[in-house]
């Protein structure tokens, strides 16, 4: 399973998002799109728009931290 | 339908404390959540909750996870209630996904950023338009910005994105910044801030994301190329589904000393309510008294 989380150091639901896969056991790569030009516009490309956090797992976007998404993707 | 002991609606400060303590007096209930940490997770600095000398809103609400996890407390988020009412002796709750049914119900849904209402706002939302500098202000760092309003969240906000934008623009609709005058100060020492006094905003346009807004002065107008448009212009109580309970002028729901709403059984703390003064401290004080007045109902009702 391929997971990416686009975040920035001060949002919290980017955090709760992180710490919550974190828990899972599920590893991810984190893009901090405040200091990540290119993860950014890659962000706006998936998503359309530009809030975070946007979590991708094996090419389905979730927009904020929304757990029942992430968990019905996680354990399919 | 299953009958719970109580409901909580909202996972601020309020919200989260009501539950801390339904927990503690092992009662049969749920948390019904747009999110954890309410207004608090996009508070700034918070340096007047006792026990922290200093912490930031953002580990605050991760505070406020750890506590729930703790109890094992049951949540249902992202969830919106939409109407909440009584029938008989129980109360119903609906939310955009379900129903419920329940002895009792807290209300501490809290309040939200009040929206501009001009053409384009909703459009670009999270597309250029956001209520939020702390969550979002770091995915502006490099462009152009507009903050609208003129008091301290505002230019909280404005300060934050100075040291990270070329050039931020600040739209108060009142002939002088109304914030607190340190904070004008602070805001005074940035070369690359706008203040643009006795303006409103008309639109804001742009593509696939905002790229700009047509503000409006005297009656002329100016085009403002910005790619971010933060709006901070004061807070609006999430009430639209209580219809049935008494609110006031503000739409804040009324509440007595011992968090009683106009339907017995039904209970408010925090922001949404009437209580002198929002507080994140204050909010908790109210959350835990709601629980401990729905816990006497339950006793007094003999269920």
């Amino acid at each position: 399973m391929n997971i990416k989380v686009f975040s920035t150091q001060t949002c919290p639901y980017c955090h709760m998002a992180k710490d919550y896969l974190k828990a899972k056991n599920m590893p991810f790569v984190d893009v901090d799109v405040s200091s990540d030009a290119q993860g950014l516009e890659e962000m706006r490309k998936v998503s359309g728009q530009m809030g975070v956090p946007v979590i991708v797992i094996d090419n389905q976007v979730i927009v904020g931290f929304n757990k029942p998404k992430i968990d019905a993707l996680i354990n399919k | 339908m299953k009958i719970y002991d109580l409901i909580i609606l909202g996972g601020g400060p309020a919200g989260i404390t009501a539950a801390i303590y339904a927990a503690r007096k092992k009662l049969d209930f749920l948390v019904i959540t747009l999110d954890i940490g309410g207004q608090a997770a996009w508070s700034g600095d918070i340096e007047n909750y006792t026990g922290y000398q200093f912490i930031t809103g953002p580990d605050l609400a991760l505070k406020f996870q750890e506590h729930i996890d703790a109890f094992g407390i049951a949540v249902k988020m992202p969830e919106r209630a939409v109407d909440i009412y009584k029938e008989g002796k129980l109360i119903k709750i609906n939310t955009d996904l379900a129903e419920y049914c329940a002895k009792t119900a807290i209300i501490a849904t809290g309040k939200r950023p009040r929206p501009l209402n001009v053409p384009g706002e909703a459009e670009f939302k999270n597309k250029g338009v956001t209520y939020c500098a702390t969550c979002d202000g770091p995915v502006y760092k490099g462009k152009n910005v507009l903050v609208v309003g003129g008091g301290n969240s505002a230019l909280d906000a404005a300060i934050q994105l100075a040291k990270i934008c070329p050039q931020v623009h600040v739209v108060n609709m009142t002939e002088a910044l109304t914030a607190d005058s340190v904070m004008i100060e602070a805001l005074n020492s940035f070369p690359n801030v706008t203040v643009h006094n006795d303006t409103m905003v008309k639109t804001i346009y742009g593509e696939a994301f905002a790229a700009g807004a047509i503000l409006k002065k005297y009656g002329k107008e100016e085009d403002i190329r910005v790619e971010g448009v933060f709006i901070e212009i004061g807070l609006i109580p999430n009430s639209n589904f209580v219809s049935r309970l008494q609110t006031n002028e503000h739409n804040e729901i009324v509440v007595d000393c011992n968090n009683n709403t106009s339907i017995p059984g039904i209970f408010a703390a925090g922001d949404v309510t009437n209580v002198a003064e929002k507080q994140i401290i204050i909010a908790c004080g109210e959350g835990s008294k709601a629980c401990l007045a729905a816990t006497a109902y339950l006793v007094r009702n003999k269920w």
